[in-house]
């Protein structure tokens, strides 16, 4: 007797139970082959609701995403460690906004690459006929998604707190969508070249490394010359530096740090394309 | 025959591979296979670990680029024109795919989204027993049930050609049994299926054609009967270990095969005549021993597939 025979047929009247002879339990053309893709579309979109999915599901990356931007806009807007202007918020919310765009971006996506092609998944994907550039796209809307939820959820807090935010919004948007093509690029280069355990030590050191010279706590105007130099050459600090101009001072943010963003994505990018191992 | 770009008709095999080599630096792990597979049937490639079988498949599938000959799809040619092929085929690769903190439900889901007319995924873990794991992380799921749910993400986009990578390794009875039917039933619908395994009772009892593989090239290729019949038959006999038989060999006339499989186990294989057992039955009383468990018969699966690919183990 095979298992099916046991199985209740209340969802579907396909099975039939006890014959044995031929092609078994299974009506005849229950499989005939009429294999119909769906929309490319479809296909991103349903790859970014599981990544979506996984991720609100996962401690680990709940705390990366929110806990600690959250913790880190709240902590540095009421004590104060840093030495920052008044209001303290308007000067905070530009470096969390890039904190929250360095982990969801960069360290969330790389180590989540790094695992989906450990397990073969982007394999098991490439063979039911996902496209590289679907898969992409799969992974860039779920990024986007997080990133949505981020900003409401600090913009509100930090409403509360009293932030004032100036300049035009637009500005901001844009900065926040160069820094996270960026972020998705390099997070793609380092997930899709290395094995996985070096991905995820790389793409935390990195994180730390970013949180330190990107402008995140200490602003890189109130630093020595030499970090502010070094860090808004970093994605991170073009990004906080970027946000700071708009939100906090009012006006455009400065060529130098659009085009290091863009920089950026030229290097993560093309060097995905050179050197990702989609198997 | 050109393979060129042209649709395969309905009345063209599924697959085709023609001559293929497959090299990974020195090692040549796939060297000058050829065969077919017709829509509904299925083909058994069967051969010891690391004689070629998923270096095959892969070649198939378009993720190893082949270094010489040509193999067709449904018509295309798998590594120029995979966006055209992959979605038409259905693949369950060793390493299964899940995403470990998917659930087991979701994951199929996600699959079946990729189609526009799948399968209905709850029909599927359904009828493969996974209803009861489907909210279950695939991380805790056991081997069985991880197997189970790639077979599942293989089917649900109704695919023409399916290929099964050791489809019921870490099954229980029970369920390889069931297995077994749904790959019967999937090839009477009309989709043209090739599985790998070293299990010779699943080649034996799934495929309509069986090519043995070993150190990458074909051994041996046919259906399951054509291998254990022709006119070879054997001769068994058990008697003291380590005998010498090059007096048997002299004494018996051109053709015959004589071996010890193992210790004080004997096999003489060729065409097999009541004088055969008398020359063995008479080297045996000259050299003093007294031969047991005598017997005649077809070859099995099983000793075909040894006598091509040996007896030592490999890893």
């Amino acid at each position: 007797m095979s298992r099916t025979d046991a199985v209740p047929s209340g969802a579907s009247a396909r099975p039939v139970p006890g014959t044995t002879a031929g092609s078994g339990p299974f009506l005849p053309g229950t499989f005939r082959p009429a294999p119909r893709p769906a929309a490319a579309w479809r296909r991103a979109l349903a790859l970014a609701g599981l990544e979506l999915r996984i991720t609100l599901r996962n401690g680990e990356q709940l705390l990366l995403a929110l806990v600690i931007p959250v913790a880190g806009l709240i902590g540095m807007t009421v004590s104060s460690i840093v030495d920052l202007p008044e209001p303290r918020v308007d000067a905070v919310v530009p470096g969390i906004l890039s904190l929250a765009v360095l982990s969801t971006a960069f360290t969330s996506q790389a180590i989540v690459t790094g695992f989906d092609r450990r397990y073969g998944v982007l394999r098991r994907l490439a063979a039911a006929g996902v496209g590289r550039g679907q898969l992409v796209a799969g992974k860039v809307l779920a990024v986007l998604a997080v990133l949505a939820g981020q900003i409401v959820v600090l913009g509100v807090i930090a409403a509360f707190l009293g932030w004032d935010p100036h300049g035009n919004p637009l500005w901001a948007v844009l900065l926040v969508l160069l820094g996270a093509a960026a972020l998705v690029g390099l997070a793609l280069l380092v997930g899709g070249l290395l094995r996985a355990e070096a991905v995820l030590a790389v793409a935390n050191v990195v994180w730390l490394v970013l949180v330190g010279v990107g402008g995140v706590i200490v602003p890189l105007d109130r630093g020595p010359e030499w970090f502010q130099t070094v860090g808004s050459l970093t994605p991170v600090g073009a990004l906080s530096d970027g946000l700071r101009e708009v939100l906090q001072h009012g006006h455009a943010p400065s060529w130098t740090h659009l085009a290091v963003l863009a920089g950026w994505i030229v290097i993560g990018w093309a060097g995905t394309v050179r050197w990702f191992r989609w198997l | 025959m050109t393979l060129d770009d042209a649709p395969a008709g309905p009345g063209e095999p599924a697959l085709v591979v023609d001559h293929l080599v497959r090299r990974y630096g020195s090692v040549t792990a796939v060297d000058d296979l050829s065969f077919s597979v017709p829509r509904g049937s299925v083909l058994a490639l069967l051969g010891p670990n690391g004689a070629g079988k998923s270096t095959t498949i892969d070649a198939c599938v378009g993720f190893a680029r082949p270094d010489s000959g040509t193999i067709r799809v449904l018509g295309a040619d798998p590594w120029r024109d995979g966006a055209r092929v992959r979605p038409r085929i259905g693949v369950m690769p060793q390493s299964g795919g899940a995403q470990a903190s998917a659930r087991t439900r979701e994951m199929l889901r996600l699959l079946a989204q990729c189609s526009a007319d799948p399968i209905d995924p709850d029909w599927l873990l359904d009828v493969l027993g996974l209803t009861a794991a489907a909210r279950t992380p695939v991380r805790r799921l056991s081997g069985g049930q991880v197997q189970r749910l790639t077979l599942a993400m293989a089917l649900v986009g109704r695919p023409e050609v399916l290929f099964l990578d050791e489809p019921t390794a870490g099954m229980d009875p029970q369920v390889r049994r069931l297995v077994w039917n749904l790959v019967r039933a999937v090839r009477a619908d009309g989709v043209a299926v090739v599985l790998t395994t070293h299990l010779m009772d699943e080649a034996e009892q799934l495929a309509d054609r069986v090519l043995i593989i070993d150190h990458g090239r074909a051994v041996a290729d046919g259906t399951p009967h054509e291998l254990t019949t022709s006119e070879q038959t054997t001769l068994r006999f058990t008697a003291r270990p380590g005998m010498d038989l090059t007096m048997l060999r002299t004494a018996l006339p051109d053709g015959f095969a004589i071996s010890e499989t193992s210790g004080g186990r004997y096999l003489v294989e060729g065409d097999i005549a009541p004088a055969t057992i008398a020359t063995v039955t008479s080297f045996c009383a000259q050299v003093g021993v007294l031969p047991s468990d005598l017997s005649v018969g077809r070859r099995t699966l099983d000793e075909v597939y040894l006598e091509l690919t040996g007896r030592e183990v490999r890893g």
